[in-house]
């Protein structure tokens, strides 16, 4: 099945719950009617708060710039000698 | 699977990389000392001379361990790729770029995790500890951030790294991938993966580190992220 299918039945499952706690009243129906809102609005939420945590935690790794830099000094000296042309950039 | 029969064909696509095709060379001999390997130079016809440079590095390293499969102009990367799959001889392949923002140094712990696991697919990932970006300005990182938690809800992918491009693949599997994938770039890259995720196939991590020296040309215009998110909408159709 298509992913944007799995989507789609995913939210149709989500809407006939709210029909159904509509109907059934429950819950009291002016707080029903504004679910999805809650809803959309958390999901914006999570989202922005996993971009944020994501932002935070973002692994960097300065040191292995002055390693690659090691290596690229390294890897010219022995290809010089081996008669490559390391030369230009 | 006998380990001591695998052999790995490396491909990597080049356009004007004179110089970091040769280090990058000389770097993957350094770490995979006692592994059977080929690398698969496709170049797009670089006018910067980079084939005379391989034909250096075949004359010092033999020419059954670098083989140059050269094409008269810029094809785009996924076609790069097939053409390289023509000629590789291993039972797997690694794809990598050549501007040494991936390092060849991770090649040894892509091949581990595969015979841990025997995993379909090993891919880097730069996004978990032990992995990192270096090189990335406050907004790039927002953006790839940003990107990847959007990329996350709408596809579920299963891997935590979209766009990397360093990966290791059983060669049935990366050919039967890349037969159904059709977009271009970065998309490509996403494409390959969600469509073997799609199909199942048992794919493992590695954390990566990348270090990005193209410093200031940072690629996310607004183009990009337009090309980005019909990238999301294609992939949520398609696959």
């Amino acid at each position: 099945m298509k992913h944007v299918l799995k989507l789609l039945s995913l939210l149709v499952v989500i809407s006939a719950l709210w029909i159904g706690l509509l109907q059934a009243s429950i819950i009291p129906q002016s707080h029903t009617w504004l679910l999805p809102i809650y809803f959309v609005v958390s999901l914006g939420c999570y989202g922005l708060l996993m971009v944020g945590v994501g932002l935070m935690r973002f692994p960097t790794c300065p040191q292995e710039a002055l390693l690659l830099q090691q290596d690229i000094a390294e890897a010219k000296d022995f290809l010089k000698q081996k008669g490559v042309d390391v030369g230009s950039d | 699977m006998d380990a001591a029969k695998n052999k790995y064909s490396i491909i990597v696509p080049t356009y004007n990389e004179r110089l970091n095709i040769a280090l990058i060379v000389y770097l993957i001999f350094k770490h995979l000392p006692d592994v059977d390997f080929e690398i698969i130079v496709v170049d797009d016809g670089s006018p910067d001379g980079t084939q005379e440079i391989v034909k250096q590095l075949q004359k010092l390293y033999g020419e059954d361990r670098i083989l140059l499969r050269p094409r008269a102009k810029k094809l785009g990367l996924g076609t790069a790729y097939m053409h390289g799959l023509k000629h590789a001889s291993g039972n797997f392949v690694v794809i990598m770029d050549a501007d040494l923002s991936h390092h060849p140094k991770y090649l040894p712990s892509f091949i581990k995790k595969q015979l841990e696991t025997g995993a379909s697919i090993v891919t880097g990932t730069r996004y978990v500890t032990g992995g990192g970006v270096h090189g990335w300005n406050l907004m790039r990182k927002l953006t790839s951030r940003g990107a990847n938690v959007l990329a996350q809800t709408l596809l579920w992918p299963g891997v935590s790294d979209l766009t990397g491009s360093f990966r290791l693949y059983k060669k049935s599997v990366l050919e039967d991938v890349i037969s159904s994938c059709v977009s271009k770039g970065y998309v490509f890259q996403m494409e390959m993966i969600v469509r073997a995720s799609r199909k199942r196939y048992h794919i493992e991590e590695v954390p990566i580190t990348f270090v990005d020296r193209v410093f200031g040309s940072s690629k996310l215009g607004g183009s990009e992220i337009v090309e980005y998110l019909k990238g999301l909408v294609y992939l949520m159709i398609t696959t």
